[in-house]
This record gives structure tokens, sequence and C-alpha cells, in this order.
């Protein structure tokens, strides 16, 4: 065993055996990622609105990624800085779809439990759970769950917006539900049991 | 007159209320029939894709299956919001490039009874289809109040014009649809150089910082311009733009007001339609100052309502003088 291999088993990581890393998240992206044929060019951190607050550029965590440096590219902000802009995507002359990496990258750091900062994975998180109960999403319900939670010090200065956004009907305090919630949990279980593997 | 199987997304209901008023009010006289996904779900916006793949995949799928069930006499499903006309693109065109995805989103489908065959629907967003199908000539035989001397920043947002699977816009970053619909419209359209520049999407709630940075960007720049209002396309865009450009003012010190609306807000009004009833007053940031160009009010009681009080000392409004005239 690599030190590398060591560290990720000691920190609970599912890592194939079978695979390079690189291929790893090549495969679990959704569509035909193309992960493999980048050529470190950079235009897709050239093109990127909010490289300056990322630890890494995309460009960089793919190399990363194919040296294998697992652990470092799990717990880099990049993924959860990216703004899904798809600058990048239509830049890229070797057509990778950079955007739905990172969001392979970042559900592959929330089952390893490899973030720096749980802010962004908390809020997906919440926003799912509303989805989920719903079927649809919940804005008062997120905002007050998340702000008190991550960042109630913002709350002070965010009330003439919660209440601009309130009296003038733009955000209900109660959640909407859909009628085939019962349908849409079904679904949703089984989908959980399937991975994207092939 | 034109179907169309119709997405509203969870924002129409809500803080993009204005959007669907002013779409319900132009769609009689732009001759559009609208037939609602029965009991649609949330799109997982740019949240689910991030957690967990497959779920994402179906809670969008389960969308398509039952658009799927209502075609009749239309194949075309239109979506009004960029995030919900991306993700089920997306799903629709991943599900027919990597079949093993296509296989897994129908096994979860099938436990809840349902079935998607990829490419069964064409997915579109209303930009597309009012400005293709409808036409600009159609739009502006229905003008009856030109937007004449309203300086407009068409402003896309990131994801209607990109990734752009089915290749159906201009341009991937200048695409010119939006302003050839304001100039039907009798508008002055300004060459806004980052009409497709992200608002920073849900890094508002996240990362405030790299947002403010972001809107600062677009708002400075559609202001060195002289821009009476933004128009915008989507949800996001206008909720980052509107009710967070106070946070952002306050974050820089800067006193910048600038009012962004739906597209089909200015539609409703140059077609005649009451403000109030193409959505107006509903914006945090008053469009107040932009209707008087062009002779309108917003009703007095929802403009009050929405009024803020100035942050600090009064400021003379920051304008920039060198920038070429556009006639």
């Amino acid at each position: 065993m690599t030190p590398t291999e060591t560290i990720s088993s000691k920190a609970g990581l599912n890592q194939r055996e079978d695979l390079t890393l690189l291929h790893e998240v090549s495969l679990a992206t959704a569509g035909v990622s193309h992960l493999e044929m980048c050529i470190q060019c950079g235009t897709c951190g050239g093109s990127c609105p909010s490289a300056a607050d990322m630890d890494h550029t995309p460009r960089a965590l793919f190399a990363m990624l194919r040296a294998g440096m697992r652990e470092d590219v799990l717990r880099s902000n990049t993924p959860w800085i990216c703004v899904s802009c798809y600058h990048c995507v239509v830049r890229c002359p070797q057509e990778v779809h950079i955007a739905d990496v990172m969001y392979t990258l970042k559900s592959m750091a929330i089952k390893a439990k490899l973030y720096k900062d749980n802010t962004a994975p908390d809020f997906s998180a919440s926003f799912v759970d509303f989805v989920e109960n719903y079927g649809r999403s919940f804005e008062f319900g997120l905002a007050t769950r998340f702000y008190l939670q991550h960042q109630p010090l913002r709350l002070p200065g965010m009330t003439g917006m919660g209440l601009g956004m309130l009296t003038k009907k733009r955000m209900s305090v109660t959640p909407k539900k859909i009628s085939g919630i019962e349908q849409l949990k079904t679904i949703l279980e089984k989908a959980k049991t399937l991975e994207l593997t092939a | 007159m034109n179907k169309y199987i119709f997405y509203p997304g969870c924002s129409m209901e809500g803080s993009a209320r204005a959007y669907y008023e002013s779409l319900n009010s132009i769609k009689a006289p732009l001759e559009m029939e609208l037939e609602e996904i029965n009991d649609w779900n949330c799109c997982g916006a740019t949240e689910y894709l991030g957690v967990n793949l497959i779920p994402a995949y179906s809670l969008i799928a389960r969308n398509l299956a039952l658009a799927a069930q209502q075609m009749d006499g239309t194949k075309t499903l239109m979506a009004p919001c960029s995030a919900c006309y991306l993700n089920l693109e997306k799903a629709d065109y991943y599900m027919g490039e990597r079949p093993t995805l296509g296989a897994k989103v129908n096994e979860a489908l099938q436990a809840g009874g349902l079935h998607y065959d990829p490419g069964s629907l064409e997915i579109r967003h209303l930009l597309d289809v009012i400005v293709r199908d409808i036409g600009l000539e159609a739009v502006k035989a229905k003008v009856v109040r030109p937007l004449k001397g309203l300086r407009v920043a068409p402003y896309l947002g990131c994801m209607v014009p990109r990734p752009d699977f089915q290749h159906r816009w201009s341009d991937h970053e200048h695409p010119n649809e939006l302003d050839c619909l304001l100039h039907a419209l009798g508008a002055e359209v300004i060459d806004y150089p980052l009409k497709t520049a992200c608002c920073g999407g849900h890094m508002t709630q996240i990362g405030p910082e790299t947002a403010y940075e972001l809107i600062r960007r677009l708002i400075a720049s559609a202001d060195e311009y002289q821009t009476d209002i933004m128009v915008t396309v989507c949800p996001m865009c206008q909720m980052n733009l509107d009710a967070y450009q106070g946070e952002a003012n306050r974050h820089f010190g800067t006193n910048y007001h600038m009012p962004i609306v739906f597209f089909t807000q200015l539609m409703a009004v140059a077609f005649g339609i009451d403000p109030k009833e193409a959505g107006f007053g509903l914006e945090l940031t008053s469009a107040k100052d932009a209707l008087a160009r062009i002779g309108l009010e917003i009703p007095e009681s929802a403009q009050e309502r929405g009024k803020k009080k100035p942050e600090g000392l009064p400021m003379p409004k920051r304008r920039v003088t060198h920038l070429i005239e556009h006639d």
C-alpha cells in the first residue's frame, strides 16, 4: 500500500482498486465527461469568474486527479466555489464537462465527509431535504434554517430584504407539497440504491 | 395558436412571481397555450446534482416522464426558469448520451410506475419560443406603447445560452435573441458586455463575498452604460441583483440603484398591459424611475410597501459620461 492509499483507507474512502482516480471520477459523472482528454491548457481557470476564491483552479484540480491525489482533491474548496456558469465548459477545447465533474466531486466529498467547511454541503443538504419531503423547494424554510445555523450574524442586515420578500408575497412561510409525494419518495428511495459506475 | 407543455418551476410561484404574472398577461396577445405538467416537482436546482447523482436525475426525469404523458399535439416542453430549463434539457440529453444513466434513471422511475425515453420531448426556454415560434414581427405588431427612450441592458445570465446541448442559441457568450426582442419593443438596447456573466447563483447564500463581487461587476457595468433598467430571463439572476443589491452596496460602500425586471414584464407594458398586472412593484430595487421614462406609474400601494430608506446621506447617482452615446 502506498502512503496515499493508507491515508485513504483510514479516512474511510471507498476507493475503487480497479480504477485510477481520474477514471473513477469520469465514470461517476453524468454524461460522457471527456475528463481524460484534458490537455492542461488552463482555459477553464482563465474563464472562471470565481477562480480567485478557489484554492485550486479547475486545471490544477484535474492535474491532481490524474496524479491520484484523492484526499487533496476532495478537500479542495474548488467544486464548492464553482458557480455553474458553464463559461469553462463552452470554451474548453477538449469539451470536458467541467461543471458536471464539479458536481461529481462534491458528491464524492460529501460521501467521504471531506470538506473544509460544511456551509455549502449543509445548504445543499437542507435544500434536498425540503425537496425530498415536499417535492418542491421551500425558500423560507431553507433561508431560516440555513442562516440561523451558519450565518446568524448576517441576519440583522437581511431583515429588510426578508420582510420585503414576505410582504410582496415573493416568499411563502408555508411549503407546498405535490400530490404525488409518495410516488416521488418511492422513486428517490430506489434511485439511492443505484450508482453510475460503468 | 402555439401550444406548449409548461414547466413553471418553484420560483415562478414565489420569488419570481412577477415573471409568472407577466407571462400570464402576455399569453393571450401572443396566442400561446400553456399546458402545465400535472403535479410537477422541483428540478433540484444546482443543489441536488452535487449531492447524489441518480436521485438528482430521477427527480428531474419524473417531470419529463409526466410531461411525455401530456404530449398531445406538441412535443415541446417549455420552461421559463434558466436552471429548470438547463436541468430538464441536461437530463434528457445525458440520459441519451450515456445509456447506462438512462437505464438507471428509468429503473428508479419504474418504482413509481413511470418511464421516460430520452429524446421524446423538445425542451426549450420561453425566450426561444417567443423569438423563434411566435417571431419578432408578431411581437412588434402587438406593441401599442413602444419603450422609446428607455435604456435597457439585456441580461441572460449563464444557464440559458450555456452549455446549449441542442445548439438553439445564436452564441454561447454574446447571443442576440434578447437584444432583438427588446429592440422590437422599441427600447434603446445597450450592447451590454456582461450579458451572459454570472450573477453568483447560490453563492449569495453560501459564499456571499464571492457573490457580491459578481453582482457588483454586473451592476457597475450596467450603470456605466447609463442603463435605466436591466432585463433578465432568469429568476435567480433577478433575485440576486434585485434583492441582494442592498447588501452588495453595503459591502462595497456603493450606492447603486439598478432595477432589474423580467423581459415578459417589459413585453406586457409595451403591449399596453397595466404595470401592476405585469408584476411591477414586486421588485425590491424599485423600477419606478425607469417606468416614468416611458410615462408609466407603478401603482402607489404596491410601490410604498417596497420603499426602502436610503442608506446614509443622500448621494448623487454615479454617472459616467465619457462613454459612447447609443442612438
